[in-house]
């Protein structure tokens, strides 16, 4: 259970990027949060796990104060908070298994990581992984061999291989094309279900948000101005968090896409990804 | 459109520079010149000598042919010594250089005060000649290879240690956030985060620099600090032009072999 | 999705990973790290053993130097004020020299742009010039020009015509093909395509260049004296090996901070250029 109160981020330049913000998180639930660009939907998050140190607020997830935390306490906090990145953010020159079993750097000493030597238990969980998201065999790959929806499943692989109490994901489809976009979508959501982790994802697809997620928070420049179950979400609603548009498109155009893709998937089709995509 | 009109908007005249532009570029090539003519004329050269300075290149090459192949073994002994001092005085370069660099750049340094005395170590390390550090160490080790060991590293741990520091404040902070997401510990962070993304430019820079260090190895031996230049320098002073043209045969075969390794290993790499 | 997964989940999964290795083959893997090995026993052994001694020995001279070094002694200012003023115009002129006769040996080195024979000439004169050490080519021309500063300003017209030209000819020949097609399939004449296929394609790194030459011209300028050829390396040997150190340090102090200057002011210029 994720709960943030009276969040508050003040950038050193002046900047209120966030005022007062309180939500809570529980277990399985995907919470999307969206909002126009420089709405602060990426300080939030990372004020989470602290990359973005909070300028007064708290943040507690189960139990812990991370807003409370030293540097050794923040560390042992961090390993509990897996994060996917919109750029990915793999270490390009290592093996896929290599960034996988980095999701364990809290856990083992640095000699163990220096030598690769992680626990089995550790191997085994990542073999088991990289099956998951659908890269079973690429585990000697490097990393700057793969194509952006593998190099973003590596990244979910990563997460996970730190067993989360909390998924911190920030875009992680705004570098996609919309078909790969779906498919890591549907991954991130069912593994979180899986495995009962709470989910708090950043993402600007409107559409994406209202089909993979159980709840949408609304940002807008720094405040919340609509937090509801996704079914909720109306033109007037987006209207408040993005401005005047004219949205009955977007939303049709929601639901369109989702028959669309319901049908494909009813055809059958599977292709290489194919672990991931069938529903 | 009358006829003003359209010259107006179609002017016959075009240049690329507008007037003050122009200016500013002349007034530069301006400077340049006055520059250089005060520096020759501040100089004191004695220009007479430029007259006979064809007949006297002629003579020397003249004297040097046929080259005298008698001590070539002792050249190559030497050339072998001037291979070790650039290679083992690059390989201590690196051991040393990545943590000044560390300390060098931005992102990894502790603070102002480590950042600083990262900086001073670079820039004192390449402002100084190699052969100016070779006359320290020679003076601190006396004459021999190992001086010239010492020289080659202390003049090279700043152009490493340079390149490196830029290459650690360009890696993507991402991947680095990305680590220290997950609870990494900071040595853990320099050694999976940081290292990885630099390491091509290490070795790069390191290729690199040891066939820049053989050419700077050749010469070490003028003030003693070993290599072929020892023999070279003797030759020169007892005008043995014929051994000197082995020597310096030598050392073009030598360092062009370096080179082609050099580049070679570098394409590779990248 | 779980039936997908399911059968697998009951699999065993391998748990231990090695990264595969930098060289596959085993025998080519042990074997380098055996050759780097022995090559390092070998010329370790070569230089260290005899050595070791004085190694040691070197520490405490060391100090001892370092002693004598502090405080830096700037009383004979005059002679150091006189040598480095020498170094800085020998650089100066130099680096303009050389940068000008850069200009028709870095395109005669292009392969694009001279015939065969021309090209193979220009790269021999580049690669004998580069192979030379500044000390060796200073040594050379204080034989022909006799002692003084205008065998330095030779030298460094060598190193840096030579630098900049190798620089040049590399852009040259990496220029993009269609730009200077496009100006030669106007009907324009050699001189032209100069000026407007490559002179706007390679101007500014030649430029650059150029200018960090000048600031590498300015350190090289300290040594060249060492064997007669002017400028303040001269005085900085002499004070070595009269064990003048405490001299010695002002002079390196004042090389260093001069070194220091001319990078920052090589950098705002290049900077600006872009
Ligand atoms: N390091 C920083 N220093 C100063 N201001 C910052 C910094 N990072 C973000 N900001 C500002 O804070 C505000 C919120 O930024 P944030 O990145 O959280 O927006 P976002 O909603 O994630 O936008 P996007 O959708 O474009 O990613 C913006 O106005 C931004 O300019
Ligand atoms: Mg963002």
């Amino acid at each position: 259970m994720l709960e943030i109160s009276d969040l508050v981020k003040t950038y050193p330049n002046g900047l209120k990027a966030l005022h007062g913000i309180s939500l809570a998180v529980d277990r399985p639930m995907v919470v999307a949060i969206i909002g126009s660009s420089g709405a602060g939907k990426s300080t939030l998050i990372r004020c989470v796990n602290r990359l973005v140190e909070p300028t007064s607020g708290r943040v507690v997830l189960n139990g812990t104060e991370i807003t409370a935390l030293g540097r050794h306490g923040l560390r042992k906090a961090r390993r509990r908070i897996g994060m996917i990145f919109q750029e990915y953010n793999l270490v390009e020159r290592l093996t896929v298994m290599e960034n996988v079993l980095s999701g364990r750097l809290g856990y083992v000493g640095f000699w163990r990581a220096y030598r690769r030597n992680y626990p089995p238990d550790d191997v085994a969980a990542a073999f088991e992984i990289l099956d998951r998201v659908g890269l079973e065999g690429r585990e000697n790959a490097r990393a700057d061999a793969l194509s952006g929806g593998q190099r973003q499943r590596v990244g979910i692989a990563r997460a996970l291989m730190q067993r989360p109490e909390l998924l911190l994901v920030d875009e992680p489809t705004a570098s996609l094309d919309p078909k790969t976009s779906r498919q890591i979508m549907r991954l991130i959501v069912e593994l979180a279900h899986e495995r009962g982790t709470p989910v708090l994802i950043n993402i600007h697809d409107v559409a994406l948000a209202q089909t993979f997620a159980d709840h949408i928070v609304g940002l807008r420049d720094g405040r919340i101005v609509f937090e509801d179950g996704s079914d909720r979400l109306t033109p007037a609603v987006l209207t408040e968090i993005y401005g005047e548009e004219d949205w009955s498109t977007t939303i049709r155009k929601v639901e369109e896409d989702d028959e669309a893709e319901g049908a494909e998937a009813a055809k059958g089709r599977d292709d290489t990804e194919s672990g991931v995509a069938a529903g | 459109m009358t006829v003003e009109e359209h010259a107006r908007r179609y002017p016959a005249v075009w240049r690329r520079f507008n007037p003050r532009e122009t200016l500013v570029r002349y007034a530069w090539y301006l400077g340049i010149m006055i520059v250089t003519a005060v520096s020759f004329w501040r100089l004191d050269i004695t220009w007479v000598y430029m007259l006979d300075a064809h007949i006297q290149a002629g003579d020397l090459l003249f004297r040097m042919y046929p080259p005298d192949w008698t001590g070539f073994e002792a050249v190559l002994g030497a050339l072998v010594e001037t291979i070790h001092i650039a290679t083992l005085g690059t390989l201590a370069t690196v051991l040393i250089a990545f943590p000044v660099a560390l300390l060098a750049a931005r992102n990894t340094t502790f603070n102002t005060l480590t950042w600083t005395i990262g900086r001073f170590i670079l820039v004192a390390s390449r402002s100084v000649n190699t052969v100016v550090w070779a006359l320290f160490f020679v003076a601190v080790f006396g004459p021999g290879p190992v001086a010239g060991i010492w020289a080659i590293t202390a003049r090279s741990i700043g152009f490493v240690g340079k390149l490196t520091a830029e290459a650690i404040e360009e890696i993507d902070v991402g991947t680095v956030e990305a680590i220290e997401a997950t609870g990494a510990s900071r040595l853990q962070v320099l050694w999976i985060g940081i290292l990885p993304q630099v390491l091509p430019v290490i070795y790069g820079t390191f290729v690199y620099r040891w066939d820049i260090n053989i050419r700077e190895s050749t010469v070490l031996g003028f003030v003693g600090a070993g290599g072929i230049g020892i023999l070279l320098y003797s030759e020169i002073n007892l005008f043995r032009w014929q051994a000197v043209s082995v020597i310096l045969i030598a050392i073009f075969a030598v360092v062009v072999v370096s080179e082609f390794v050099s580049a070679t290993v570098r394409q590779r790499i990248t | 999705m779980s039936e997908a997964t399911a059968p697998r989940r009951g699999a065993k999964y391998p748990t231990t990973w090695r990264r595969p290795p930098f060289i596959e083959n085993p025998l080519f893997r042990y074997g380098s790290v055996v050759l780097a090995l022995a090559y390092l026993v070998w010329s370790l052994g070569f230089s260290i053993e005899v050595d070791m001694a004085r190694v040691i020995q070197g520490l405490d001279r060391a100090g001892n130097m370092f002693a004598r070094m502090v405080p830096p002694d700037f009383s004979r200012w005059e002679l150091l004020y006189r040598g480095i003023t020498e170094s800085v115009l020998i650089a100066f002129a130099a680096s303009f020299v050389g940068m000008i006769v850069a200009v028709p040996l870095g395109l005669a080195a292009a392969r694009n742009l001279a015939p065969l024979p021309v090209y193979l000439v220009a790269r021999f004169i580049i690669v004998l010039s580069r192979t030379f050490h500044e000390i060796v080519w200073a040594i050379f021309f204080v034989k022909v020009v006799g002692f003084g500063p205008l065998a330095g300003v030779l030298t460094l017209i060598v190193a840096s015509a030579s630098f900049i030209s190798k620089m040049l000819a590399e852009d040259v020949e990496n220029m993009q093909p269609g730009q200077a097609e496009a100006i030669r399939a106007t009907g324009a004449s050699f001189p032209k395509l100069l000026i407007y296929g490559i002179t706007p394609q390679v101007l500014p790194r030649y430029l650059g260049v150029s200018i960090y030459r000048l600031d590498a011209n300015l350190r090289h300028s300290t040594v060249v004296g060492i064997v007669g050829a002017g400028g303040i390396g001269q005085v900085l040997a002499a004070s070595f090996s009269r064990y003048d150190y405490d001299f010695s340090l002002a002079i390196l102090l004042v090389i260093i901070s001069l070194v220091f200057l001319g990078e920052i002011f090589s950098n705002v210029i290049r900077s600006r250029l872009r």
